[in-house]
């Protein structure tokens, strides 16, 4: 038992160095700076110790902009889920030999450019763009396109976290045991029953891995909402952005970073045993 | 059940032709004669002759690619060991769970702010190179460590015991046995973690020094201003296309040794 710990520990000495110097430090080093008093100069931020940045970060002038983060990486959540899990049931069940074909498939337009993808949405959304050209000729137009839109910017974080809904999905679906489903249907349950009751239940691990791996970095996300989003776009991410880019309020970027990370930990904590053997 | 899975057809259709619009445009775009994206006016290969004109995206392009290489390694070899050390269970295990799945989880922003404040104010590491190959390891090294745990926690002990029972050294036995049953995950982990630094903006556009601008970064900076680059559109072009063609005949050779060994293709 000694030696098996001792082996384990050794093989994953590496990374714990590595991730405990250059992520974890990092990150106490921001809770240091979100208590600490706002310094135009170089330091950034100094002492006396302070919660002035938790309250401003508090402040409710920020709250509609908390709302429409919730909201999009909500929203995104949801579409991924809704594209990610057909897709992955249909290669897991139905791919075959094709399987890993369709897998790399889908990963493939992710090779170019995570910018020259947001502007080619931006193109085809735009008044003049296909999408809206398309939808104009059965009377679905729109004038001035979807661009700058709410539903621009969702559309453009489902794009963009598809894939880290998709894999842990398809590796559920691959484990789910597909006789269940005839076994329910012999037994009298119809489609919607057999969804919830068998389906739902089997492949849970993966939705709640999949929805963790997107809610959250679609949270932080801003250069999307950026890019796609009308004037009415800041979002948490682009709110610690400015106060980090330009060196405008260190402290209140790390309140507001710390708050974010809160989050992710009550989530994280909330997933409980169940999500820990796919992430 | 003889159903035949139309309706689910045609969603999955749907959900690839929402993966693909974007790209396939971007490939139609790349040959437009002039600058704009929405609307194509002529075809011309001008835009590929300016990439390779363009020193600027060219040096950028060098440093990237030479620091997603190093990110990949690193992240792969000590990724790897890690999912090792994972495959059976110890006392803290769990804890290392948590510990590895945090960066998948916490926002590339909050990583971006922490490690800018981490290098600068604390550990005197300047910004470029160096800061930014600590940062792309940092996030890369999970995802490697969830691919090729995957496969290791679904391989078949025995064959490992079987060959240690037929005298094979732990090393031979490793190299020969169990190298060759990870291998594909390993590969694919390395090329996720490329791909990771490769694409990166947020974390990178905080640690760029002067001199050490990567071309996401560049980009970026260059399309806020006045939209993306033509240029930029004709590389991702390229890259995609290299993908898509490394990725078929990896497919291809994978199935031709599969059916020469009779079990099923797998590449991943």
């Amino acid at each position: 038992m000694l030696r098996r710990w001792l082996k384990a520990n050794a093989l994953l000495t590496p990374t714990g160095l590595w991730l405990g110097i250059f992520l974890i430090a990092p990150l106490v080093v921001v809770v240091e700076f979100s208590f600490a008093t706002r310094d135009t100069g170089v330091a950034r931020a100094v002492l006396p110790w302070t919660t002035q940045a938790y309250l401003r970060a508090l402040d409710p002038a920020f709250l509609p902009i908390f709302g429409r983060t919730l909201v999009y990486a909500v929203a995104t959540t949801v579409a991924c889920l809704l594209l990610g899990f057909p897709l992955a049931w249909f290669i897991a069940r139905y791919g075959g030999r094709y399987r890993t074909v369709l897998l790399a498939a889908v990963l493939i337009p992710f090779w170019s450019s995570y910018l020259a993808r947001i502007y080619a949405w931006k193109a085809l959304l735009d008044g003049e763009g296909l999408v809206n050209t398309v939808l104009g000729w059965v009377g679905l137009g729109r004038d001035g396109g979807f661009l700058l839109t709410h539903g621009a910017v969702v559309l453009g974080l489902t794009y963009g976290f598809l894939p880290f809904m998709v894999l842990p999905l398809y590796v559920a679906c691959e484990r789910f045991d597909f006789r269940l489903v005839e076994a329910s249907f012999d037994l009298g349950h119809g489609r919607m029953s057999t969804f919830f009751r068998v389906v739902l239940p089997g492949v849970f691990t993966g939705v709640l891995a999949g929805s963790l791996l997107v809610l959250v970095p679609a949270a932080g996300d801003f250069v999307t909402p950026k890019l796609l989003g009308g004037v009415d776009q800041s979002t948490f991410g682009s709110v610690i952005d400015d106060q980090f880019r330009g060196g405008n309020n260190w402290p209140l970027g790390s309140a507001m970073a710390v708050l974010l990370l809160v989050l992710v930990v009550l989530v994280l904590l909330l997933r409980g045993r169940r999500g820990e053997d796919v992430l | 059940m003889n159903r035949r899975p139309w309706a689910l057809g045609i969603v999955v259709a749907f959900v690839f032709l929402f993966l693909y619009a974007p790209i396939v445009w971007l490939g139609l775009a790349s040959f437009n004669s002039s600058r704009s994206l929405s609307k194509i006016s002529g075809l011309s290969t001008r835009w590929y002759a300016e990439l390779f004109d363009d020193v600027r995206v060219l040096e950028s392009l060098q440093l990237t690619l030479r620091l997603a290489l190093a990110s990949a390694v690193i992240s792969t070899v000590i990724g790897t060991l890690a999912a090792f050390g994972l495959r059976r269970a110890f006392p803290g295990r769990a804890l290392w769970t948590v510990l590895l799945s945090l960066p998948l989880v916490v926002p590339e922003v909050v990583m971006g702010v922490a490690m800018l404040g981490f290098f600068v104010k604390l550990a005197g590491i300047p910004l470029g190179f160096g800061a930014l190959l600590f940062a792309h390891v940092a996030f890369s090294l999970s995802f490697v460590v969830v691919v090729v745990r995957s496969r290791v926690s679904g391989m078949d002990v025995r064959m490992e015991e079987a060959a240690a029972d037929l005298g094979a050294s732990p090393f031979v036995a490793f190299r020969t046995v169990t190298l060759p049953l990870v291998a594909p995950a390993v590969v694919a982990g390395a090329a996720f973690a490329f791909l990771l630094s490769f694409d990166d903006v947020v974390i990178s556009s905080y640690l760029t020094g002067v001199g050490s601008t990567t071309l996401p970064v560049f980009v970026y900076a260059q399309a806020s201003k006045r939209g993306i680059s033509p240029e930029i559109v004709a590389l991702s072009t390229l890259m995609v296309t290299a993908t898509a063609v490394l990725l078929v005949t990896g497919v291809v050779i994978a199935s031709w040794r599969a059916r020469k060994a009779g079990s099923p293709a797998q590449l991943v």
